[in-house]
């Protein structure tokens, strides 16, 4: 049995009165890009604070490579590497200065540097902007920039909070060719997202909800285990046809998602039934597909059913 | 274990913040020169010049004799000959004079015949700090007017007595008293200002809570954000040393060597405290006003600096024992004007050392770099 | 009704251009939406629309308002919500509503009534007295649009405003900017979030200062450049480095658990595709052709106009 990268046994943390993240126990496989998925407040900053030794546990552990971040968690940050989701680096230095500082910070040994800076350039195309404040940088090159000072020491454990947030999609895209391209070194990847569609990519997602785990498998898994049957379904007035359906008895739940509803209904057959529902009102354009659930649909599914 | 190569990492990364922060850079380097500038020549406690008003009823040559030595001090200038009493209220209330000498008729007379002849000084008292110097000076001069006239001639008492309506404070000191008085109070605006800010932004923009995810040890944060302010304050204790001494002819008349130990000892205390308030503070804000009021004032106010302790009130006199500015401007005023060396500044070397471990020792043990 | 006009609208800072000769209108109770990398100059547009910065060139008007000569009366007729928090975390949430009601002239007599309506609106009822900080994202965001539209102006420029919110509460938002825009509020607002772009009526996408498209995203869809292939297979990572550079393909991403591959002809297309899968040992469980989501849509179109965005 490989060890495991990761090992979190009743990780807790509490703020006051308040719980945040509530006795919270996965494991992480060598080499796994492993995902936490959640709304805010749910406990994945806090979880991955604690992981990175920033923030201490009230109570539970977490193991990474070997060593316990609540006996000793300095230790442990010599083979990790966190991003934070606000952005942690120096926006007046430039982006040279930023990553020799992180270079200097966990002593990377000077004749490696220029190998590694030239890849991390590459990989972010951050080249050019070497010589520029890093505040000055748009908000994709800012993440990777932030990304780049988190590889520079080479960690084999990445934890990641929100890596994409508020970046459009194209850096988006570039952010992830790196991450992927980590995985498939060996890298032990621990990232935290709101973009549902990342997660997909995961190799394993845990669903939190107000401190605690609600669901925890492979994308494909949790979509299996999604209740019930998904529909896309257009319509030339989305929103009525979604006020109209929530009435049938047949539609579990109706959502909007972007140019379609998603519909959830009980069985294959109800396509029809659902067709008929709005055509029957005059509706144009009515399309009923069925379709395989996607990560937000499970998401959605769970969230729903824990507030009742 | 600590890393070289990570303090000195920090300390790196400090300097290349400071070039660019102007705001950081005028107080460090601007300020201080400000502050000599004004202290040496603005502001000097030494009067000169002081418009005065007379109100001579007696018109003898011996009145005019006394009149006459005030200008001749060059401490006064005569602005006004007043004949009527009422007209003096006038310039005394609107600040036109700050000195109105009063000769009552038969001054002469009374000199010459062997009696205490009487001048009244009457001094504007608002300014208490003006006033007594005026007094003084003016005391000095009837003084030695006094002496002449017993030595051409009249009765061993000082014939000549002044009396005076404004109470007395204490006395201010001149520039030489001030240059080595700066010294302590530029180190604790380094203190004070700067280092204070220093930990405290890192919380507020966010990047401590990077910072704390790698392995730097939070000893190798302080002292390594120590170094920069501790050479910028170094080299702002030479200067205005140097300038103090070349320009405005400050006597330096001991050890350089010692000076630049002892100062070294208290600045690197005052940053300590600097840094220790911003650790606990975690907000610029708040960091700089508890070291306006817990470090700069103290070391402006009681330490001697501005106000000689002697004459405070006993309960603060009491508190200067805490304020350790107050140590250490003896330390300067002695190396600088008195010579003296670590004989006679034992206590006070000593003191230092105190406050440079407790300096270090509060920064390192309170200040954490994980949040909360 | 035209509610928001722009023509040529250019802002500069020394040589750096951010906002270049900018044209477009948005009619009344419209969901406008403005789309582009960070740094496109998006919020700078937003900025110089809602009379805060004023423009180079150009000329521009709000609700009637000239936004160069009659901006304070343009900030009485929109409300705003800033990327950057704006409400006080050490206010309750009646506080703060309080507040705003009185900051953007609410008529005495209104004030009760609109108050009811954002804490029913936002859902946010029983949780009127407590401290907005202690609030989840998701809720101060409701708040936050509550308080922006308390004095019920006819124009609401949102700017990222559902950045980081799960995918329930952002639906909830959206209906509540839906709600909003049936009652004849106009909304301009940007975003991140493609599937959002969706819920616009007409869309702006903006890279490098230029406006380089507007239409509604059905059109925009459409109009879109090379044909686009959806391929699944196991290994997405590896599938989008064998496919980049492939002969007639003009760019490959990952998309959900597929990878979108634009191609210059579908069927040479899907040959390329099986040949460069081939050589690196990957299987593809399905190829199909597929109409272009509107982030494939953004990205050719960022792509053609010259690579990589304004960094």
């Amino acid at each position: 049995m490989t060890q495991h990268a990761v090992r979190v046994e009743g990780l807790t943390r509490r703020f006051g009165a308040s719980v945040a993240v509530d006795g919270i126990a996965f494991t992480v496989a060598p080499g796994e890009l492993f995902g936490l998925v959640g709304p805010d407040g749910a406990g994945k900053t806090t979880t991955l604070r604690m992981l990175a030794g920033v923030l201490r546990p009230s109570e539970g552990d977490a193991v990474l490579e070997g060593v316990s971040v609540a006996r000793e968690p300095e230790r442990v940050k010599h083979s990790i590497a966190y991003m934070s989701q606000r952005f942690g680096l120096y926006a007046d230095l430039t982006v040279l200065e930023n990553l020799s500082f992180y270079a200097d910070l966990y002593e990377v040994p000077r004749d490696e540097r220029p190998g590694r800076l030239e890849r991390l350039f590459r990989f972010s195309n951050l080249a050019p902007f070497r010589d520029r404040l890093a505040g000055q940088l748009s908000g994709g090159m800012k993440q990777k920039l932030g990304l780049s000072c988190a590889l520079i020491h080479q960690p084999r454990i990445l934890l990641l909070d929100e890596p994409t947030l508020g970046v459009d999609p194209i850096s988006r895209r570039d952010l992830w060719l790196i991450v992927h391209e980590m995985v498939a070194e060996g890298v032990t990847v621990v990232v935290s997202t709101s973009y549902l569609d990342e997660a997909e990519r995961f190799d394993r997602v845990a669903f939190l909800h107000e401190g605690r785990i609600v669901a925890l498998d492979t994308p494909a898994a949790l979509r299996g285990a999604a209740g019930g049957v998904i529909f896309a379904v257009a319509a030339a007035d989305l929103r009525g046809a979604r006020d109209r359906l929530r009435r049938i008895a047949e539609v579990r739940r109706a959502t909007v998602f972007g140019d379609r509803l998603h519909v959830v209904a009980g069985s294959a057959d109800d396509g029809d039934r659902i067709a008929r529902a709005l055509t029957d009102e005059g509706m144009d354009g009515v399309e009923v597909r069925r379709i395989e659930p996607t990560l937000e649909d499970v998401f959605i599914d769970h969230v729903t059913a824990k507030a009742g | 274990m600590l890393s070289r190569t990570r303090l000195l990492a920090v300390s790196r990364k400090e300097v290349l913040q400071l070039r660019r922060d102007t705001r950081s850079l005028v107080l460090a380097f601007l300020l201080p020169v400000l502050l000599l500038v004004l202290f040496g020549y603005a502001i000097t406690w030494d009067v000169n010049d002081v418009p005065t008003a007379v109100l001579d009823r007696d018109r003898t040559s011996r009145s005019r004799e006394l009149v006459e030595a005030f200008p001749a001090s060059g401490y006064f200038t005569i602005t006004e000959r007043v004949e009527r009493p009422a007209e003096i209220d006038r310039l005394l209330d609107r600040s036109a004079v700050r000195l109105v000498l009063v000769i009552p008729p038969g001054f002469a007379a009374d000199l010459d015949a062997g009696r205490p002849a009487r001048l009244q000084a009457l001094v504007d008292g608002s300014d208490a700090n003006t006033a007594t110097i005026v007094l003084g000076y003016t005391r000095g001069i009837v003084q030695s007017f006094s002496v002449d006239a017993v030595v051409n001639g009249a009765t061993v008492r000082p014939p000549v007595e002044a009396r005076s309506r404004v109470w007395y404070n204490e006395e201010l000191e001149s520039k030489n008293m001030i240059v080595p008085g700066l010294v302590a109070v530029i180190m604790m605006i380094i203190a004070a200002m700067l280092t204070s800010l220093t930990i405290a932004r890192e919380w507020e923009r966010g990047t401590m809570e990077q910072l704390a995810s790698t392995p730097v040890h939070r000893v190798e944060v302080v002292l390594g954000k120590l170094l920069p302010y501790l050479a910028i304050g170094m080299i702002d204790v030479g200067v205005v040393s140097v300038v103090g001494v070349l320009l405005f002819d400050v006597p330096f008349r001991g050890n350089a060597a010692l000076l630049a130990v002892l100062s070294l000892a208290f600045l690197t205390g005052a940053l300590g405290l600097g840094m220790f308030i911003s650790a606990v503070a975690r907000s610029q804000l708040l960091a700089t006003q508890i070291a306006m009021v817990a470090t700069f004032l103290p070391a402006f106010l009681l330490s001697g600096f501005m106000f000689s302790i002697d004459v405070m009130p006993r309960v603060l006199q009491a508190i200067t024992y805490l304020v350790p500015a107050r140590y250490f401007l003896v330390v300067t005023r002695g190396i600088f004007l008195k010579g003296v060396g670590v004989e006679v500044l034992r206590v006070q070397g000593l003191l230092m050392i105190a406050f440079l471990v407790l300096g270090l020792f509060l920064a390192t043990r309170v200040f954490r770099k994980e949040i909360q | 009704m035209t509610a928001v006009v722009a023509e040529d609208l250019t802002k500069t800072f020394g040589d750096f251009i951010a906002v270049d000769r900018v044209t477009f209108t948005v009619e009344s109770g419209e969901i406008f939406g403005f789309l582009g990398p960070n740094g496109a100059g998006k919020t700078t547009t937003i900025k110089m629309m809602a009379g805060l910065v004023p423009p180079t060139s150009g000329r521009g008007a709000v609700a009637g308002h000239d936004i160069r000569t009659e901006s304070a009366a343009i900030k009485r007729s929109i409300g705003y919500m800033s990327q950057l928090f704006s409400l006080y975390g050490d206010l309750t949430v009646e506080e703060n509503i309080a507040f705003f009601s009185r900051l953007y002239g609410v008529p005495r007599p209104r004030r009760a009534a609109r108050r009811d309506w954002v804490l029913k609106t936002a859902g946010l009822g029983d949780q009127r007295r407590r401290l907005t900080a202690d609030l989840p994202l998701g809720w101060k965001q409701r708040l936050a649009l509550g308080c922006a539209v308390l004095h019920e102006p006819p124009i609401l420029f949102l700017d990222e405003p559902t950045s980081g919110v799960d995918p329930i509460t952002r639906r909830r938002f959206w209906d509540l900017i839906n709600r909003l825009a049936d009652g004849g509020t106009t909304v301009f607002v940007t975003t991140h979030y493609m599937e959002e772009a969706e819920y616009c009526h007409r869309l702006a996408l903006m890279n490098r200062g230029r406006l380089i498209a507007l239409d509604a995203p059905s059109s925009l869809r459409g109009a879109a450049g090379e044909p686009l292939l959806e391929v699944e297979t196991d290994d997405p990572a590896r599938t989008v480095a064998a496919l980049r550079g492939a002969p007639g393909v003009v760019d490959a991403a990952m998309f959900g658990r597929a990878v979108h591959v634009a191609v210059q002809d579908p069927r040479a297309g899907r040959a390329a595709v099986a040949a460069a899968l081939g050589e690196h040992g990957l299987t593809a469980t399905r190829v199909a052709e597929v109409a272009p989501t509107l982030e494939d849509v953004f990205v050719a179109l960022v792509r053609a106009e010259g690579g990589a965005p304004v960094e």
